[in-house]
C-alpha cells in the first residue's frame, strides 16, 4: 500500500507541476498576445484611466479631458471642435483616433518612453506616464479666420509659414464637432452612423487628405519649370502661343475664358491665367523638366507627415504631348491637396525654397518640460532664387491688376493666382474655385504667410474665373489675421 | 479518556517515548505569519484602492486571529502531535479568500459576498474545532460507512428537488442561505469508500476473473466491487443530471485514485481510464453544455473571432496574463471584467492578476504542500482506513483545485468548481475546513505513538500485504 500511496503521491506532484507550468505559459509566455487582444479592455480602461494630454494652439488648450467616473473614466472634449476638428481629428473610445490625436498618441496618452523620467528604464509594470501635450504651430487668428471664412461651404484651406514650413491654419468644411464621437455611449455609434452617411462627409480632412485638379494655380509651377529651363527667359517678350491652342496630336482645341492671349508675354498670360500659353509651354519644357519642378514643389511624394499623413498630390509623368499640355493648366492627371498648393505659394514666397510643413511645434511632458521639438528640417529648391524673384512680381500683378484683387491688403505686398478648375465627366461639375497667395507685410522682411484655399461649388458661371471672386476674400482674412499678429507671437 | 490523559500528562513531562517532536510552538507561529499575511492583504486593498487603511481592518484581523487562535488551542488541547502546516495553512488560504473577496466587493458594491463568507468561515472554523474536539480516533468513522453513503447520496439527490440556478441544480436555498450539499457529500463519500476499500481490499486485490488472459486485467468479481461500482455510478448519475461535472469527475478521480491505493491492481485502473475516457468524450461530444465547455477549451477566442466579445474563460486569461510575472497588486487589476463567477469559480483569475505568477505559483505551493502533509499522515498511519481517509482527502483537495485551477487556466475544459478556501461559497469553506480537521485527526495519530492500541495488528496485515506484493 506505502508504494502505491507514493504513487498516487507523485500522480498530485504531477497535476501541480502542470498547473504551475501553464500558469507560466498563460502569465509569461503568451502574456503579450493575450494584453494586445482587441477584446482585452484593460489596455482601455488604463488608457483612458487618467486624463489624455493636451493639444494646444497658441498656448491654449483646445482639448479636455472629461471625468465620467465610468470605468473607461476620461472622455476628450473639444473647444471649437469644427474648427479644429482637421487638425486634431477625433479621440474616441469606440472608433480610436485619427490625425493629431493619432500621430501624437503616445505622447498624449502617456504612453511614449520619453515622457518617462528614465525614458531607458522599462520596467516590469506596464505604467504609464500622465500624458503631455502636444503644442501646434497653428495661428489661431488665421484659423479662425479661414473656419468663417469658408462659413460651411464645402472647401479646405491650408495656410504655411514660407521660411518654416509651419502650418498656420488648416481647416476643411463642412466640419464636424469630434467631441460627439469621444466616449463610448449609444450615441456615439448613432454620431458616427451619421457622420459617415452625411453625403458631404464632413470627418474628409479636405485640407491635406483629398486632392483637387489645381487648375490655373498650377501654372505658377509651369511658370517656375518655363523660367528655370529657359523656355521664357523675358516676362514681358511675347510668346509664340496661337490661341486657340491645337492640342498636339489631337483635333482637341483649347480656348481660353478670355479672349487676347495669342502671343501674349508670359507676364499678361499669368495675369489673365490664358490656358493656351501655359499648356504649349509646358509641352515646350517637356515632361522630364515639368515633372521634376512638380516634385521638387512636393508633387508626387506619397510620404509626407505634418505628422499626419498627407494624401499624395500628383503630377502624371506617362503622359503623351497632349495629356502633357492637359497636366500643365493642372487638368488631366494632375491634383493637388489644398496644402501642397500652399507649399507652391511659399516657395515662390521664400526664394524657391520649399520648406516640409509641419503642425507640431513641440511636445512636452505634463510638467512642462519638454520632450522633442520641431527640429530644422531640410529645405528643397524648387526653382532658382531669380525665378522665385520673377515669379514673385507675376504673382503680385495678379493681385494688383488681375483676377486676385480680392486678396489685396492695404500696407502689405500679396501675391496670389486664382484658379478655376473642371472635373466631373466632361467638366460638367460645378468648378471648383482656387486661390493660392503669399503676403509680406510692409515692415516684415520676409513673406510671412502662403495660403491656399478651395471652395467647391462656388456660385459662380462656370468659365468665369470665379477663384478671385470666392476664394481670394478668405485668403486675404487669413493673411491679414497671420499679419496683425507676429507669428512670433502666436502658435507657441 | 486515559489516552487524552496520557497525551496531556506527555505534554508536560518530557516524554522520551514520543518519536516526533510536537511544533504547537510552530503552528502557533505560523498561525500569526498567516494572519498578519492577511491584514496585510487587506490593508495592501484598501490602500490602493482608497490611500488609507480600510476601517474594518482591525476588526478583521482580530475576527480572523481570534479564530484561528481559538482553532490552534481545540488542536493543542485534543490532537497535540498533530501536523504543524496544516492548520496555518488553512487560515492563510481562507484569509486571503476573504481578501479577494472583499477586493471584489469593491468593484460591486450591490452585491456584497465577503461578509457572508465571513460567517461560514467562522461556521468553518468551528466545525473544524467540533470535528477535531469530539472526534477522538478516526477509525470510528469505519462504523459509520454506510450511513456516510447514505447521507451522501440525500445531500447530492436533495438539490433536484430545487430550481436550477445558472444551469446547474446543485444549489438548496434555506432561510436565504444558498448551500451546495453536493460539497459535504465528497467528504462523506471519502469516509465511505476508504471504509469500504480498506475492509474488502483483500477480496478486490486477489480474486477476480482475468479478462482478455492478461493477468493485470483481472477484475473483481461483481459481489465485492458491486456495490461501490453502483453507489459510484449513481453518483456520477445524479451529477450528470445536475449538471455539474467538476464535482462529477472530482468522485471519479477519489474513487480510481482509492481504488488504486487500496488494491495496487494498475490493469483495471487502466481500464477505468480507458471507460472514463470514452465518457468523457461521448458526453463531450453529446451534451450540449459539456460540449460548448470543450470548445472553448481548444478555442478561447472564437466567440471574440466571431465578433460576439470574449467569454469568461477568455477574460479569465487575459486577467491572468495582466498580472505577468509580479502582478499589478492587490486592488488594482481589472479581474471583475470576467462578471458572473468572479468571485467564485473564477476567484483564481483575481489571485493571478493582482499577485502575478510569483503569487500564483505560491497558492498552487500552498495547496500542494497542504496535499502532502495529508499524503504523509497516510504512509505514516497503520490502520489501511486511516491510510485510506488520508489520501483521500488530500486527493479530494489535490483534484479539486487541478479540475478548478486548470479550468480558469485554460488547461483543461472549465467545469464549475469551487477554488479550495478562496472561492466564494460558504458550503466549500466548511467542508474544507471539515476535511483540515480529519487531516489534523490522522497526522495526529500518525505522529503519536501513544493510543494505537492496534498498531501491532495493522503492522503486521501491512508486513503481509507487502510480502504478498513482493511474491506477486
Amino acid at each position: 500500500m506505502t508504494r502505491h500511496i507514493r504513487h498516487a503521491a507523485f500522480f498530485c506532484a504531477l497535476l501541480l507541476a502542470a498547473l504551475l507550468v501553464n500558469a507560466a505559459r498563460i502569465q509569461v509566455v503568451e502574456a503579450p498576445s493575450y494584453d494586445d487582444n482587441i477584446a482585452n479592455r484593460r489596455t482601455s480602461i488604463s488608457r483612458y484611466g487618467q486624463p489624455r494630454g493636451d493639444i494646444l494652439v497658441g498656448g491654449e488648450p483646445i482639448t479636455g479631458s472629461h471625468d465620467t467616473g465610468e470605468p473607461l473614466r476620461y472622455e476628450r472634449t473639444y473647444t471649437n471642435g469644427p474648427m479644429y476638428a482637421p487638425v486634431t481629428g477625433y479621440a474616441s473610445q469606440v472608433y480610436g483616433t485619427t490625425l493629431l490625436e493619432h500621430a501624437e498618441d503616445g505622447v498624449l496618452s502617456g504612453t511614449d518612453p520619453l515622457l518617462s523620467p528614465f525614458p531607458l528604464w522599462k520596467g516590469t509594470a506596464r505604467d504609464r506616464n500622465p500624458g503631455g501635450d502636444v503644442l501646434t504651430t497653428l495661428h489661431p487668428g488665421a484659423q479662425e479666420a479661414a473656419y468663417e471664412g469658408l462659413d460651411g461651404r464645402k472647401g479646405a484651406v491650408a495656410a504655411v509659414e514660407p521660411a518654416t514650413g509651419r502650418i498656420l491654419a488648416l481647416v476643411s468644411a463642412p466640419s464636424y464637432d469630434p467631441s460627439v464621437l469621444s466616449g463610448n455611449g449609444s450615441a456615439v455609434p448613432r454620431s458616427w452612423k451619421s457622420l459617415n452617411r452625411d453625403p458631404d462627409r464632413p470627418m474628409l480632412n479636405r485640407a491635406v487628405r483629398k486632392t483637387y485638379p489645381p487648375g490655373s494655380t498650377f501654372k505658377v509651377v509651369t511658370a517656375a519649370a518655363a523660367l528655370d529651363a529657359g523656355v521664357v527667359e523675358d516676362l514681358d517678350k511675347p510668346t509664340d502661343s496661337p490661341d486657340p491652342y491645337r492640342l498636339p496630336g489631337t483635333r482637341t482645341s483649347l480656348t481660353n475664358a478670355g479672349g487676347g492671349c495669342r502671343d501674349v508675354s508670359l507676364r499678361k498670360a499669368f495675369e489673365w491665367s490664358c490656358n493656351t500659353v501655359f499648356a504649349k509651354l509646358g509641352t515646350k519644357v517637356g515632361v522630364e523638366r515639368m515633372a521634376a519642378t512638380a516634385e521638387a514643389f512636393g508633387f508626387n511624394d506619397a510620404d509626407v507627415r505634418i505628422p499626419f499623413s498627407v494624401s499624395e498630390s500628383t503630377f502624371d509623368t506617362k503622359v503623351d504631348r497632349a495629356q502633357l499640355a492637359l497636366s500643365s493648366i493642372g487638368q488631366y492627371n494632375t491634383r493637388a491637396t489644398p496644402l501642397q498648393m500652399a507649399m507652391v505659394a511659399a516657395a515662390v514666397a521664400n526664394g524657391g525654397k520649399v520648406r516640409p510643413p509641419y503642425l507640431v511645434e513641440r511636445t512636452t511632458r505634463a510638467s512642462g518640460a519638454t520632450v522633442s521639438t520641431a527640429g530644422s528640417r531640410p529645405a528643397r529648391q524648387a526653382m532658382h532664387p531669380s525665378t522665385a524673384v520673377l515669379l514673385k512680381e507675376l504673382m503680385v500683378d495678379v493681385v494688383r491688376e488681375g483676377t486676385g484683387s480680392g486678396a489685396w491688403i492695404p500696407g502689405a505686398t500679396v501675391g496670389g493666382k486664382t484658379g478655376t478648375a473642371q472635373h466631373g465627366l466632361g467638366n460638367s461639375g460645378t468648378p471648383y474655385a482656387w486661390f493660392v497667395s503669399w503676403a509680406q507685410g510692409g515692415r516684415d522682411l520676409e513673406p510671412k504667410v502662403a495660403v491656399a484655399v478651395v471652395v467647391e461649388d462656388a456660385d459662380a458661371d462656370r468659365g468665369e474665373i470665379s477663384g478671385g471672386g470666392d476664394a481670394a476674400p478668405i485668403a486675404r482674412a487669413v493673411m491679414e489675421a497671420v499679419l496683425k499678429k507676429s507669428p512670433s507671437d502666436g502658435g507657441r | 479518556m486515559t489516552k487524552a490523559g496520557t497525551t496531556l500528562v506527555a505534554a508536560d513531562a518530557p516524554a522520551p517515548a514520543a518519536p516526533l517532536p510536537r511544533r504547537r510552538g510552530i503552528e502557533l507561529a505560523l498561525i500569526v505569519v498567516a494572519v498578519l499575511l492577511s491584514v496585510y492583504g487587506y490593508c495592501a486593498v484598501g490602500l490602493a484602492r482608497h490611500g488609507t487603511v480600510p476601517p474594518g481592518a482591525a476588526g478583521y484581523g482580530a475576527g480572523l486571529g481570534v479564530l484561528a487562535l481559538v482553532a490552534h488551542l481545540a488542536v493543542r488541547l485534543r490532537a497535540p502531535c498533530a501536523d504543524p502546516l496544516l492548520l496555518p495553512i488553512g487560515v492563510l488560504l481562507n484569509g486571503l479568500g476573504l481578501v479577494l473577496i472583499y477586493r471584489l466587493d469593491l468593484e460591486t458594491p450591490d452585491d456584497l459576498a465577503a461578509p457572508t463568507q465571513l460567517v461560514w468561515s467562522t461556521l468553518g472554523v468551528a466545525l473544524f474545532i467540533m470535528v477535531v474536539l469530539m472526534l477522538r480516533d478516526h477509525r470510528v468513522l469505519q462504523r459509520y460507512a454506510y450511513v456516510c453513503v447514505v447521507a451522501a447520496l440525500v445531500l447530492l439527490t436533495l438539490p433536484i428537488f430545487f430550481p436550477s440556478v445558472n444551469g446547474a441544480r446543485i444549489w438548496i436555498r434555506i432561510a436565504g442561505f444558498s448551500i451546495q450539499p453536493g460539497e459535504f457529500a465528497k467528504v462523506l463519500l471519502a469516509v465511505f469508500f476508504a471504509a469500504y476499500l480498506a475492509a474488502n481490499r483483500n477480496a478486490l486485490a486477489y480474486t477476480g476473473r482475468r479478462v482478455l488472459g492478461v493477468e493485470r486485467l483481472q477484475l473483481p468479481t461483481g459481489r465485492v466491487l458491486g456495490p461501490i461500482v453502483a453507489i459510484w455510478l449513481l453518483s456520477v448519475g445524479v451529477l450528470i443530471l445536475e449538471r455539474d461535472l467538476g464535482t462529477s469527475l472530482l468522485f471519479f478521480g477519489l474513487f480510481v485514485v482509492l481504488l488504486y491505493v487500496a488494491t495496487g491492481r494498475t490493469g483495471w485502473i487502466a481500464l477505468g481510464l480507458l471507460l472514463a475516457a470514452v465518457g468523457a468524450v461521448a458526453v463531450g461530444q453529446l451534451e450540449p453544455h459539456v460540449h460548448s465547455r470543450v470548445e472553448d477549451w481548444q478555442h478561447p477566442f472564437a466567440s471574440i473571432e466571431a465578433g460576439e466579445g470574449p467569454n469568461q474563460l477568455s477574460q479569465s486569461l487575459f486577467a491572468f496574463a495582466a498580472g505577468g510575472m509580479s502582478g499589478t497588486g492587490l486592488g488594482l487589476g481589472h479581474s471583475i471584467l470576467i462578471g458572473f463567477a468572479a468571485k467564485s469559480d473564477f476567484i483564481l483569475a483575481t489571485a493571478g492578476e493582482e499577485l502575478g505568477l510569483a503569487g500564483l505559483s505560491a497558492i498552487f505551493l500552498l495547496y500542494g504542500l497542504l496535499v502532502e502533509r495529508g499524503y504523509r499522515a497516510g504512509l505514516a498511519l497503520r490502520d489501511p482506513f486511516g491510510r485510506l481517509l488520508a489520501v483521500g482527502l488530500a486527493s479530494i483537495v489535490a483534484l479539486q483545485v487541478f479540475v478548478i485551477a486548470g479550468g480558469v487556466t485554460g488547461l483543461i475544459p472549465l467545469t464549475g468548481m469551487a477554488m479550495p478556501f478562496l472561492a466564494q461559497g460558504g458550503s466549500s469553506v466548511v467542508t474544507n475546513w471539515a476535511i483540515v480537521a480529519l487531516l489534523i485527526r490522522v497526522s495526529d495519530k500518525a505522529r503519536s505513538r501513544f493510543g494505537v492500541p492496534k498498531d501491532e495488528e495493522a503492522a503486521v496485515a501491512e508486513g503481509h500485504d507487502d510480502r504478498a506484493e513482493a511474491s506477486r
